[in-house]
């Protein structure tokens, strides 16, 4: 699904990612960990498709419609309301069956009741829920999360365990966290990036 | 037809944007209605037409700078250009739509400096409405197009009109002559090529610009 040969990025004189090597076969669910500043966010854009690499090698076996991205901003319009923003995706994604597939993702991630609500009213882990659904609504074969957990309550982040659970081994996840230990029961690799 | 679709729901989203937010187009209205006022008042008595068409062009030119420096800010503020250029439409689709609510914005806003400037100034004549159409469009593409590229930098407020300004020079000069000619065929003819040209090349390129 993923291989990447010896993938650097530098942003003028500032290198921010060196010599990353890493296969990601369909199905897997590798978990990238590192402290602040290692290039973590760097390495899921370039995985991602969101920028190039300035050195190495990235071979995706997906298509850009074919991926899932979760980064540190939720990607959705704050004048909008969670219906607008998901219609619009939905829209763009070309989702089959769009209302249904975007109501069925408000009700699991309790937005239901808010969907005609603007974004901008939202709390931020509303927010990130409903960047979760935003992820979820074309079905992607590769999800690229960043801290996925960001923001989420005890509630939430239960949500978004179980739709973990359910898509694992069924799609194929790179994610970055700083919290491990949550996602070692989905794991199939890991790799840690130095700072 | 899907590109057309796709160009449409990201248009009726810009639209619902200012529709929400009212950020762009109050000051557009607010901008090119003082500078009518202000000038009214600044020239002499009667001033000729040659000088107040000179006048009504730049104000044009300067409330679409408006408009199209505040173009891209919701895509910037929310980072939402990661989430569309993921998408599968064709990135350029992004491009034409931002281009027609751009457009649609100063079309609304001229709509208010057009008879303001027959009641302050000089009556207006039917090229002068032709040049407004086509330079409208000349600028809302090459506009479009550079405020994407800006949006990307730190210096933004200050690389767009840097970089808008010279290429609507062209504009500037067919827009001014078709007003003030007495055929001004010739004028409307140079404003539609430089239209169709700038049009293919920011159709074309704009793929590289949203490119990281």
């Amino acid at each position: 699904m993923l291989i990447a040969r010896r993938l650097g990025r530098r942003y003028g004189e500032k290198r921010v990612l060196r010599g990353i090597n890493l296969e990601l076969p369909s199905g897997g669910f590798l978990v990238v960990t590192g402290a602040n500043g290692s290039g973590k966010t760097t390495l899921l854009r370039i995985c991602a498709g969101l920028a190039q690499p300035t050195e190495g090698t990235i071979e995706r076996s997906v298509l850009r419609a074919q991926v899932g991205y979760l980064g540190h901003e939720p990607l959705v319009y704050r004048e909008l309301t969670a219906f607008e923003n998901l219609e619009l995706y939905g829209r763009l994604y070309r989702v089959a069956e769009r209302g249904e597939r975007i109501g069925m993702l408000l009700e699991r991630f309790g937005l239901w009741d808010v969907r005609h609500e603007r974004v901008a009213s939202y709390s931020r882990g509303m927010t990130q829920r409903l960047a979760l659904c935003r992820v979820l609504l074309h079905e992607p074969e590769l999800l690229v999360l960043d801290e996925p957990y960001s923001a989420l309550d005890e509630a939430g982040a239960e949500l978004l365990d179980a739709q973990l659970a359910e898509l694992r081994g069924e799609r194929t996840f790179l994610l970055a966290t700083h919290e491990p230990a949550r996602l070692e029961p989905f794991a199939t690799g890991r790799l840690a990036l130095a700072a | 037809m899907s590109y057309f679709r796709d160009v449409g729901a990201l248009a009726r989203k810009d639209l619902l944007l200012e529709l929400r937010a009212r950020d762009t187009l109050p000051a557009m209205l607010l901008f090119v209605a003082s500078v009518f006022v202000v000038f009214h008042f600044a020239l002499p008595a009667s001033p000729s037409r040659l000088a107040t068409i000179g006048l009504l062009w730049v104000a044009i030119l300067f409330t679409a700078l408006l408009g199209l420096g505040r173009a891209f800010v919701p895509e910037r503020e929310q980072r939402t250009m990661d989430g569309l250029v993921l998408t599968p439409c064709d990135r350029s689709a992004i491009w034409l739509a931002k281009s027609l609510a751009t457009l649609a914005f100063l079309a609304a806003a001229e709509v208010v400096a057009l008879p303001l400037y027959a009641v302050f100034f000089h009556p207006i004549g039917g090229a002068t409405v032709a040049a407004v159409v086509l330079a409208d469009i000349g600028i809302c593409a090459v506009g479009t197009f550079l405020g994407a590229m800006a949006v990307a930098t730190r210096a933004r407020d200050l690389l767009l009109p840097l970089l808008f300004l010279p290429l609507a020079i062209p504009i500037v000069v067919g827009a001014v002559g078709a007003s003030v000619a007495a055929s001004p065929a010739r004028y409307l003819g140079f404003l539609v090529l430089y239209d169709a040209l700038f049009a293919v090349v920011c159709w074309a390129s704009f793929e590289y610009v949203v490119a990281e």
